[in-house]
């Protein structure tokens, strides 16, 4: 018999598994639950795209790709960062194909650090940060944004925490979990303190496209701050491409050569279906994408409203597709709240605690559903919340 | 007609059941606007009629379908007009469009049964005076209509949690 836990790389095991497992395992249990739990589209890929990745597929697109990503794709995704934030890459040693902005976060990482240095990851954010960051070698230091600051991180709260050993700070705006944006002039201060401690952005904006008030404020575009910022973006939320497993990490040749050379060895390259279905969604994708953003928008204000009137406080989110409500007042912590809302009321929701310590108080809402989903969810939400107070008051169990 | 009169048709184009208070909330206004602007879309009948859209077929009563080419003379002063409007009046024609090219007007018929249909082509539409001949072209299957795909109910495929 062998012993895997003998084996098994005490790295990998001092890693927690995410929280959001847990949940994923009682829910799928579950019948006539709405979920609001979801952390992508409701939309399918627009047709355009998936018959354009046919059509591929017809015509025997089947092989490798070069290891960087169709030279073709490479152009139309420096052509698209330049439209959209006149911030201006070369496509044959600055831009990188990546199997979404998963593996790049991950290449990034990898190609930067040494053992001990310091990734400042300000929280909540997505979950993979920090284990990456464990993985590649280097220690996460968490920033704990402040829900009075609608958890913008502040030049402030990043200087805070710098150490001799901090290399490299992420950023990810718009934000999952808490839909929060921040503006160019907060960027800006950042932007100072990155400079003067000589550190690495590594920005992951892959719901750029998902702001609903105010631009989008690409990181990389700010003055001098193209070469000291790995852009991590992709294609899943903005064109509802999740599945596709494709994005793009952009920055300084050096870099990106480095990240490179561990992709071409782990990766090869991203898979050609999904970089030519890529290369249709940048140049007829426009219009779709769009139409499912005003759509979102939509949803946004249908649920702000709707969580306001039953009581439930929460900060208004400028961008991706969720609502971080507090549920503090309820006086339950957020797995009990989730855990309860899932089995009294059947909502599924993602306990905030998942996203970071400080996302402890509140859940995320996903508001990539249907209207009559998000509605129906809302009016449960109503009656269990009713029935918490009712029974906090009459110390009913 | 403004944006905020536009955005209201959209969302009741898609769906007519939407309540007043989901509009206001989705496009950020007050209820009572809300209402007054439907009301007024509907007195211009901008907002023309409120329906559903039924797989007949589906529900088991069978219904034939034919899409009929005409070809008519125009008339001196009125054009098309006039020559539509007698073939609109019939409640059988539930579809009627002046169409460029080969021939002239579109017409969709309903019938019971596909002799019903032939039958009201050869005794109404074609005796119409002005017109010049018929095309009677039958349905076979619907697979779209109206921006909906019938038979298509796709699930919703996503893992019900994911980060």
């Amino acid at each position: 018999m062998i012993n895997w836990t003998d084996k098994l790389s005490p790295q990998v095991k001092s890693i927690p598994p995410s929280g959001i497992r847990r949940f994923f395992d009682l829910v799928s249990e579950m019948k006539g639950v709405i979920s609001l739990g979801v952390g992508e589209p409701d939309f399918v890929t627009p047709w355009h795209v998936r018959e354009a990745c046919i059509y591929s597929l017809e015509k025997g697109y089947t092989m490798y790709t070069s290891n960087w990503g169709l030279l073709e794709l490479r152009e139309e995704i420096a052509r698209h960062l330049y439209n959209n934030y006149k911030v201006a890459y070369e496509p044959r040693n600055e831009v990188l194909v990546t199997v979404g902005v998963s593996e790049g976060m991950d290449l990034a990482l990898r190609a930067l650090l040494a053992p001990g240095d310091e990734v400042l990851v300000p929280e909540p954010c997505y979950v993979s940060y920090a284990p990456c960051t464990s993985m590649a070698g280097g220690t996460p230091v968490p920033i704990l944004t402040s829900a009075e600051n609608d958890f913008r991180v502040t030049a402030a709260e990043i200087k805070e925490k710098i150490t001799p050993k901090t290399k490299v700070i992420i950023l990810s705006y718009p934000n999952n979990p808490t839909g929060a944006t921040i503006s160019r002039e907060e960027l800006m201060e950042i932007a100072k303190v990155v400079k003067k401690h000589d550190l690495v952005v590594i920005s992951d904006e892959i719901y750029d496209k998902l702001t609903y008030e105010g631009e989008h404020t690409c990181f990389a575009s700010l003055p001098a701050m193209k070469n000291r910022t790995i852009l991590l973006n992709g294609f899943s939320k903005a064109y509802a491409m999740t599945g596709w497993r494709l994005g793009y990490a952009c920055g300084h040749p050096e870099v990106i050569a480095h990240m490179t050379k561990i992709h071409q060895y782990t990766m090869l390259c991203a898979p050609v279906t999904a970089q030519m279905a890529a290369l249709e969604a940048l140049q007829n994708g426009t219009d779709e994408m769009l139409k499912m953003v005003a759509e979102y928008d939509r949803r946004r204000k249908l649920v702000l409203k709707g969580f306001s009137e039953i009581g439930l406080s929460c900060f208004e989110p400028k961008g991706a597709f969720y609502a971080f409500p507090s549920i503090k007042n309820t006086g339950l912590s957020s797995e009990e709240f989730a855990e309860r809302l899932l089995m009294e009321a059947k909502v599924a929701t993602v306990p905030g605690s998942v996203f970071g310590v400080n996302g402890q108080g509140h859940i995320r809402c996903s508001y990539a559903a249907s209207v009559e989903n998000l509605t129906e969810a809302i009016d449960r939400m109503d009656k269990f919340l009713k029935k918490l107070s009712f029974c906090g008051e009459e110390a009913c169990g | 007609m403004d944006k905020k009169d536009r955005e209201i048709l959209e969302l009741l184009e898609n769906n007519s059941r939407l309540r007043y208070e989901q509009i206001a909330a989705m496009l950020d206004m007050d209820q009572t606007e809300v209402e007054n602007r439907v009301k007024e879309l509907e007195e211009k009948r901008l907002i023309v009629k409120y329906h559903s859209l039924i797989n007949w077929e589906k529900a088991g009563q069978e219904t034939v379908s034919a899409l009929i080419e005409v070809k008519v003379t125009p008339q001196r002063g009125s054009g098309f007009d006039d020559i539509a409007e007698r073939i609109y009046r019939f409640p059988e024609v539930k579809t009627v469009y002046l169409m460029s090219g080969s021939y002239d007007i579109s017409v969709l018929i309903e019938g019971k049964t596909m002799k019903e249909v032939a039958f009201f082509v050869a005794t109404k539409l074609a005796t119409v005076e002005e017109v010049q001949g018929t095309a009677t072209h039958f349905v076979l299957k619907k697979y779209k209509q109206e921006g909906v795909i019938l038979e298509d109910k796709e699930d919703d495929r996503r893992l019900v949690i994911s980060p």
